[in-house]
């Protein structure tokens, strides 16, 4: 196991592709996002999971530097072969790596899509724009090659064809089309299967992890949605209240949980074990709005297991290189990792 | 992962019966598109093409099928919201194909609607306490204040949500505005389009929760649409597959869950996530495999 730092998973190493540290969201005096770091190999696919409003978009659209008016980040969000911090980075620098060295999905479609113009054209572009294709000619064709790749029967029409044309699930690939088109190291996808049916869900997801494959492309994908993540990804972290409250990799965090927020989430998820009333198992309350969560543990009014020490910050306690949790009384361990609750609890002030 | 049943297989029983709260006659529905070119008119839509089924009084029935397979034009159909093409729709053995806009308030009475998206589906500009009172102000009910505050109180919320606009509440909570609004009129049918969809999954198990508690106290039929066959399993006795405007699979949710018939249905299982398949190693590859 090698030693994690203090202030949570952000160890680096070589082959980072995305570093975060310290960042913080804040609107007025509020912070919406607090102390959020960690980072992302070359080619890992990494999950960020939590309720709505838990900060899940607004880490998202830090990293792209495309934070609404009034909302500043501060700390720092490094992306490999960026010779700047993306943090405070002005307009003319971020358009200069959106679109090439980070590319982003959302859940609507047509936030990213041009509704006047033809999409092979929309994808020429991206092309054009950041020079990875040398002429119209060859753009277009690439355009039409995209097409192919994600799956949309006649590639050749398609690329004619204006996005109306097409529907939620199809139009969904185009935009995944235009994300990939230029080989981007990291692909941001938040919430991309979310207003999709299960059946275009499942091709769609199946496109996302062979693009992101095939290119070698990092991948960090927000969803609530935790049997997505499950099947996506090979790592996972778990947000809520603006802070990263645990992470590790998709199997250990899935099946031991040692935050009780996750424990909390997995158990909600499962719409196969109920009590004996035939009801299914949920998490008391709902998450507060922004500025409004508990001081201490942000889970605290909530969580069965809270105790007066909980009213303090909880310490991150690593457990491997990319694995941790912030909380005083986790779910015992399994034992593979030998730090359980007695850790905590010295590591707690209260 | 422990496998629970979360439902008891139900005997056959007979495709309609007098008893039926609904039953569904070999409906049909043709949707004619205006032109989009001049030289041929749009080719006629068949969002449904021979659909036929009954729902026993107090049964959770659900109905599963992918986007654009005519799930909620069924339900609008069963609502007496649009007239099928042809073929007929009885609620409690009184046929509601015929009747004209006035002579619906039965309908309105026995069978109440609850939507995908709470949000496009309550009024911005009114307070909760007159949403929630709509459809009693339309069938001219008494003491409106004091079934709105026990409405309220019935679906988790505070009275005093009565006072408030829908954007002061969370997605879970318009959802179950929504459903005090349903309930309003003393419904014995809830007919429910994909009202979990639009919500995270801690909020999804408080809403299908309530949704149960709700069928059990106030002994209602329920009708629950969904494109998601492991929700309806977890909700429902019976359920109809739909694919293409029609029914190719019916049985109780377990039977049809565990051991499926058709091909469509088979993939429908398939395509559906869970962390149990994910972590025994189902890829996104697998889901969209037929
Ligand atoms: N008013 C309309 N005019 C023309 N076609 C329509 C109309 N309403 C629905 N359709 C078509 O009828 C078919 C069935 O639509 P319906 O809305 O019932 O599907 P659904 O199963 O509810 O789908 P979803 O899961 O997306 O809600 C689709 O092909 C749809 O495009
Ligand atoms: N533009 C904004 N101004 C003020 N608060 C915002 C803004 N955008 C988001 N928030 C708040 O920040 C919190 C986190 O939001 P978000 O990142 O969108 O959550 P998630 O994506 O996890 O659902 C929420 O409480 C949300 O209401
Ligand atoms: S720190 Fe305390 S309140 Fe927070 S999740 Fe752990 S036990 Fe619950
Ligand atoms: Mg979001
Ligand atoms: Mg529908």
């Amino acid at each position: 196991m090698t030693p994690a730092p203090e202030t949570g998973p952000a160890a680096a190493a070589h082959d980072d592709v995305l570093a975060v540290r310290n960042l913080d969201v804040t609107v007025g005096g509020r912070k919406l996002v607090e102390d959020v770091g960690f980072t992302i190999r070359a080619g890992e696919r990494v999950g960020l999971i939590g309720e709505s409003g838990s900060g899940k978009s607004l880490t998202a659209l830090s990293v792209l530097g495309l934070l609404p008016e009034g909302l500043r980040a501060s700390g720092s969000v490094r992306l490999a072969g960026v010779g700047h911090d993306l943090v405070g980075a002005d307009e003319a620098r971020m358009s200069r790596v959106r679109g090439k060295e980070i590319a982003m999905v959302f859940q609507e479609p047509m936030t990213a899509l041009n509704p006047t113009m033809r999409v092979g054209r929309q994808i020429a572009e991206v092309l054009l724009i950041h020079r990875t294709r040398p002429d119209r000619a060859s753009a277009r064709a690439a355009a039409v090659e995209l097409l192919a790749q994600v799956g949309l029967p006649d590639p050749e029409a398609a690329a004619r064809a204006y996005p109306h044309q097409f529907s939620g699930g199809q139009r969904q690939r185009v935009v995944l089309a235009i994300a990939l088109a230029n080989d981007p190291a990291l692909l941001v996808c938040d919430e991309p299967t979310t207003a999709l049916d299960v059946t275009v869900q499942a091709r769609v997801l199946d496109l996302i992890v062979r693009g992101v494959q095939d290119r070698r492309s990092a991948l960090l994908f927000i969803t609530h949605d935790l049997a997505v993540v499950a099947t996506a990804c090979e790592r996972v972290m778990v947000m809520y209240g603006g802070r990263l409250v645990e992470s590790g990799p998709v199997h250990e965090v899935f099946t031991h949980p040692r935050h009780r927020y996750t424990q909390g989430l997995i158990g909600a998820s499962d719409l196969t074990v109920v009590d004996g009333r035939g009801r299914l198992a949920t998490i008391r309350g709902s998450v507060p709005p922004a500025g409004r969560f508990p001081a201490g543990c942000v889970f605290r009014n909530r969580c069965d297991h809270a105790t007066d020490v909980c009213a303090t910050r909880p310490k991150w306690i690593p457990t491997g290189p990319d694995s941790g949790y912030a909380c005083f009384h986790p779910v015992p361990g399994s034992g593979a990792h030998g730090t359980g609750a007695p850790t905590n609890q010295e590591a707690g002030r209260g | 992962m422990a496998e629970q049943p979360t439902s008891t297989p139900l005997a056959p029983e007979p495709r309609t019966g007098p008893a039926d709260a609904i039953s569904v006659r070999d409906v049909t529905r043709v949707y004619q598109r205006p032109r989009t070119s001049l030289r041929r008119p749009s080719p006629p839509v068949h969002a449904l093409r021979g659909v036929s089924f009954g729902i026993p009084q107090g049964q959770r029935f659900g109905i599963v099928g992918e986007s654009g397979c005519g799930k909620s034009t069924l339900l609008r159909i069963m609502a007496g919201l649009d007239r099928p093409t042809s073929g007929g729709v009885a609620i409690d053995g009184r046929d509601i194909t015929g009747l004209r806009e006035r002579r619906l308030k039965f309908v309105r009475e026995r069978l109440q609607l609850v939507f995908q998206d709470p949000m496009s589906s309550l009024d911005p500009r009114m307070r909760v306490g007159d949403i929630v009172a709509e459809p009693l102000v339309a069938q001219g009910h008494g003491n409106r204040r004091e079934r709105v505050a026990e409405l309220l109180e019935a679906v988790g919320l505070r009275a005093d949500a009565a006072d408030r606009y829908p954007h002061q509440f969370s997605g879970g909570q318009r959802q179950r505005i929504s459903i005090a609004r349903a309930l309003a009129p003393r419904p014995k049918i809830i007919v429910a389009d994909e009202p979990v969809s639009a919500l995270d999954v801690s909020v999804r198990a408080q809403v299908l929760n309530l949704i149960a508690d709700l069928v059990d106290e106030l002994s209602l039929t329920l009708v629950f649409v969904s494109h998601d066959l492991s929700v309806v399993r977890h909700v429902c006795d019976r359920v109809a597959v739909m694919h293409a405007g029609q029914i190719v699979e019916t049985g109780s949710t377990e039977q049809v869950y565990e051991d499926p018939r058709h091909s469509y249905t088979r993939r429908l299982i398939a395509a559906v996530p869970t962390l149990g398949k994910a972590l025994s190693g189902v890829s996104a590859a697998d889901l969209n495999r037929e």
